[in-house]
Parts: structure tokens; sequence; C-alpha cells
């Protein structure tokens, strides 16, 4: 047994009491094909934990279950203290408002203005906002990603970075305790990529959330990964902070780093 | 044999989802939350865009409906008959059916594509993360507008075929405005009007579910928008016509006909 392994199986007592999100023993499989195995996985206040994997190893498919996209055959994930498993509908959007998700796709809502999609989650959740809050709060989350001019544009007339850094912006917009990020990088070239990352530091420093980030982009991984987790054959195979992982002799993990 | 029966366990399936999905519209239809604005501005798209569109297809059909009828009344020597049969053809039968089609192949297609679009490039999911839930947003609103908007755009349709008749009359004799509106107006009755006009409801809901399913549940890429929205439109347009041979053995068995 490896070393990071060994992290796995002797969980820290002081990190489960700081837990934000708890996945044990998850299951999931598509026919005949298991792309989640006994998979366990905690993520504590103010950590941000790099899921690594190939391909199809299923790490998106792990993030849908967290946020209830897609239902796992067995096993258990529990939530900012609560069991995501056993809610019904309503209780399942409430729980929605404190967790943001950014697309691989960034999804940005394409029949409606930056500003709107900003708005949109806001003008279903917070009702005692005034016009005025709402338009401050838009305001602030695209000076964060440093794009307050585009607030009347179209996603169609933005370039990729910028469409990732809306995204970023309305992920953020409810200010949510836990952000789910969809291989933030992918399809951006290098520069662009670096500058998500610095970005996603940069506000997870600003607002306090703790994250979970799929992601094989080595350079993503090495600058927003406080934890890193290799995703392989549907088990947390290795779990260690980066340096840890690169330092590994597992042939399985080295390819990551090659 | 086995092709065989593969196809009527995909019509079977089809159907199932079909009708699943046609229940779970009443099931969100009845609960609050009501988006109201998404509602109108839907109301706005389906109804108010596709005015031009159907409004010159109602006037052609009107047109080109007496120009075709009058050498057979002339035969029969019952050219003053003209204005009772395109009224009668128009608001029982032709107006309705052809203002469906026009409309299942403009907003049956659009709803198809736009909502494929959204599902493949993640938007559906997007809305449901964010505590939205994409059904009653996406799919009841569309479904409600083209309900309602299919029997008002079809009423301007039959008014604007009906002057159209007129129009046509006029090409080839002579008859004042006045008399073709008494005309039309002694001879269409409320039996004849009012389910043409229900089944346009019915119409309208085919039109706007078929739509919406084959959208939010498209799957494979680009491929399947294109496939959601091309079968969105033949299968409302076939829906059409089987509603309206039910409605007609309806209306025949209550002697409406």
């Amino acid at each position: 047994m490896t070393a990071v392994q060994d992290i796995i199986n002797q969980p820290n007592e002081t990190a489960v009491k700081n837990a934000v999100l708890e996945i044990k023993h998850l299951d999931k499989a598509f026919g005949g094909n298991v792309v989640l195995n006994d998979f366990n996985l905690v993520v504590n206040k103010d950590e941000n934990v790099v899921v690594l994997g190939r391909s199809g190893s299923g790490k998106s498919v792990l993030i849908k279950c967290i946020i209830g996209l897609l239902k796992p055959d067995s096993g258990s994930i529990s939530v900012l203290g609560e069991d995501v498993l056993a809610m019904g509908h309503d209780e399942l959007d409430h729980i929605r408002m404190r967790i943001g998700f950014l697309f691989q796709s960034n999804a940005l809502y394409d029949s409606m203005t930056v500003r709107e999609n900003l708005e949109f989650p806001m003008r279903r959740h917070i009702k005692h906002m005034n016009a005025e809050e709402v338009n401050e709060r838009v305001n602030e989350m695209l000076e964060n990603v440093g794009l307050a001019h585009t607030i009347d544009m179209m996603p169609s007339e933005l370039s990729g970075g910028m469409q990732k850094r809306i995204a970023l912006a309305r992920t953020l917009i409810l200010k949510p305790e836990i952000i789910l990020y969809d291989e933030p990088t992918s399809g951006l070239d290098p520069i662009t990529g670096r500058e998500i990352s610095s970005l996603m530091v940069e506000l997870q420093e600003k607002y306090h959330t703790s994250s979970i980030i799929i992601s094989h982009d080595m350079n993503c991984v090495k600058a927003v990964a406080d934890k890193v987790v290799a995703l392989i054959d549907g088990k947390a195979y290795a779990t260690g902070t980066y340096e840890e992982l690169k330092r590994s002799t597992d042939e399985r993990i080295k390819h990551f780093f090659e | 044999m086995k092709g065989k029966e593969l196809k009527s366990e995909a019509f079977l399936n089809e159907t199932g989802a079909i009708s699943r999905f046609t229940g779970w519209f009443f099931h969100e239809f009845l609960r609050p939350r009501f988006e109201l604005r998404e509602f109108l501005r839907q109301c706005f798209l389906v109804g108010y865009k596709s005015l031009p569109l159907i409004g010159l297809t109602g006037f052609i059909m009107g047109l080109v409906l007496t120009m075709q009828l009058r050498p057979t009344l002339v035969a029969y020597g019952v050219e003053a008959r003209l204005p009772d049969m395109v009224s009668l053809s128009i608001i029982r039968e032709i107006g309705p059916v052809i203002t469906a089609l026009i409309f299942a192949g403009k907003i049956g297609s659009s709803i198809g594509a736009e909502l494929g679009s959204m599902r493949v490039t993640e938007q559906i999911d997007a809305m449901e993360v964010s505590g939205t839930n994409p059904y009653k947003y996406l799919v009841v609103t569309r479904v409600l507008a083209t309900t309602l908007m299919l029997p008002i755009l079809t009423i301007l349709s039959d008014a604007i075929g009906l002057y159209g008749g007129f129009l046509g009359i006029n090409i080839r004799g002579v008859m004042s405005l006045d008399l073709y509106i008494n005309e039309v107006l002694n001879t269409v009755v409320f039996s004849d009007v009012v389910p043409a006009t229900i089944k346009t409801f019915f119409f309208g809901f085919a039109v706007g579910i078929i739509g919406c399913y084959k959208g939010y549940n498209s799957k494979k890429g680009t491929e399947g928008v294109g496939r959601s929205a091309n079968s969105a439109v033949v299968l409302s347009s076939l829906l059409i016509f089987i509603i309206d041979l039910v409605v007609v053995q309806i209306t025949d068995l209550l002697g409406l006909n």
C-alpha cells in the first residue's frame, strides 16, 4: 500500500468535524458500466479539493450526483450536514442555493444578456432584495471577474475565456458555501486557463468557499488544490497534496504528472 | 419479424414517454410558482411574432379556395353560393387545420430546436442546479402559450381568409363587402364556430407538448437538436390530423355537422 493511500484509510478527526461535504461508499453504474465504485470523499471548510481522473473516469458523474442531477445507486452524500439523497424536490432546490456549479460548457442562457444571466438565480431566490441591491450584486460579481463592461452583451458576443468568467460570476451570485467546478479550464488556451485558476483561488479566499474541482489540467490542479484525489476504477485511489501525489511511485498516479 | 417487434416496442415506449411528459405538465401546471413573466414573453413570441406568416397564409388560402371553387359552382349555376361555401370551408376545416400546420412548422420546430440546444449545452441542467424548476419555466409556459395563442391566431387567420375570399369573388365578378359579410353571417352558425375553435386548443396543446418533449429529451449533440426540431414538426402535424379526425367524429355523433 502506498503512502498516499494510507491518507485515505486514516481520516483526520479534526478534518471530519469541519467537513462541509462527505461522500460515503458511493456507487453508480450505467447498465454494466460501473463508473463509481465505493467512492469516499471528505471536503472541509475553505478547502479546495481537486478530483483528478482520465476522461470518462466518472468525475463529472460524481459532481452531478452531489448536486442531484444524477441519482447514485447506493451510498450517501451529506452536504452542509444534510443528506442530499433523502431530500425531496423542494429541499433539494433549497440546498442548491448554497452550492454553486460551474459547467464545463459554461451553460450561459444564450437568450439572455449577461445581466439577465446573473439576475436569473437572484430574482428567483432572494425576494427581499430590491432592484438597486440586485444591480449592486450583479456589478460586484462582474467586477470580481473583471468584466463589468459586458453587462449588456449577449453570451454569443463573448470569447470562451470571457464566457467562463461570466459563468463563474453567475456561480457566485448567490454567494454559495460550496462550489463544484466541472473542468474549469478545459477548452481554454494556457494563459486564459492560468487566469481562470488564479481567479478561482482569489474568489475562494474572498468568499471563503469550499470547492470540488474536476480537472485533468495539471497547471490548474497545481494552482488551486489544497488536496488532490485521484479517481481511478471508480474509487478514490489516492489522496494527498499535489506534491505528495507528484512524488508517488505508483505508476497510475505518475501518469498524471508526466 | 424481430425488427417489427423492436419498432413496436420503440413506438410503445415513445407513446408512454409522451404520456408521462403530458402528465407531468398537468402536475406542474397546477402547482405554484407560476411563471407569469415567462408565459407572457412566450405568448408574445408564439402569438404576435407568428401573426404575419399566419395572416399571409390565411389570405392566400381564402383567395385560392374561392378561385378554385368558382368554375365548379358556375358549371352548376350556383355561383351565388360561393360566399357560403368559402366561409364554411374556412371556418370549419381549412382555417383551423392549415393554421395549425403552419404553426407546427414555425413554432413546433423552434421550440424543439431551442430546448434541444439548451439541453445539449447544459443550460437546462444549469437552471435546475440554480434551484429553478426547468420543466415549469420552459415547458409549462410554452405549452400554455401555444394552447392559448393558436385559437386566437386561427380566428384572425379565418377573418383574413374570408377577406381573401371576398377579393377572390371580385376578381371575376362583382359583390359588395356588405353583401358578402351578410351572406357569410347567414351561413355560418354557432355549431360551425364552436367545435372548430375548441379543436384549435387541442392543436395548440399538441404542438407545444410535442415540441417541448422532443427538445427537452434531446440527445447526441447538434445532430440531436436537428432531429428534435424535425420530429417535433412531423409528430405534431400528424397529431393535428388525428385530433381533427376525432373531433369530426365527435361532432358528427353529436349531430353538429
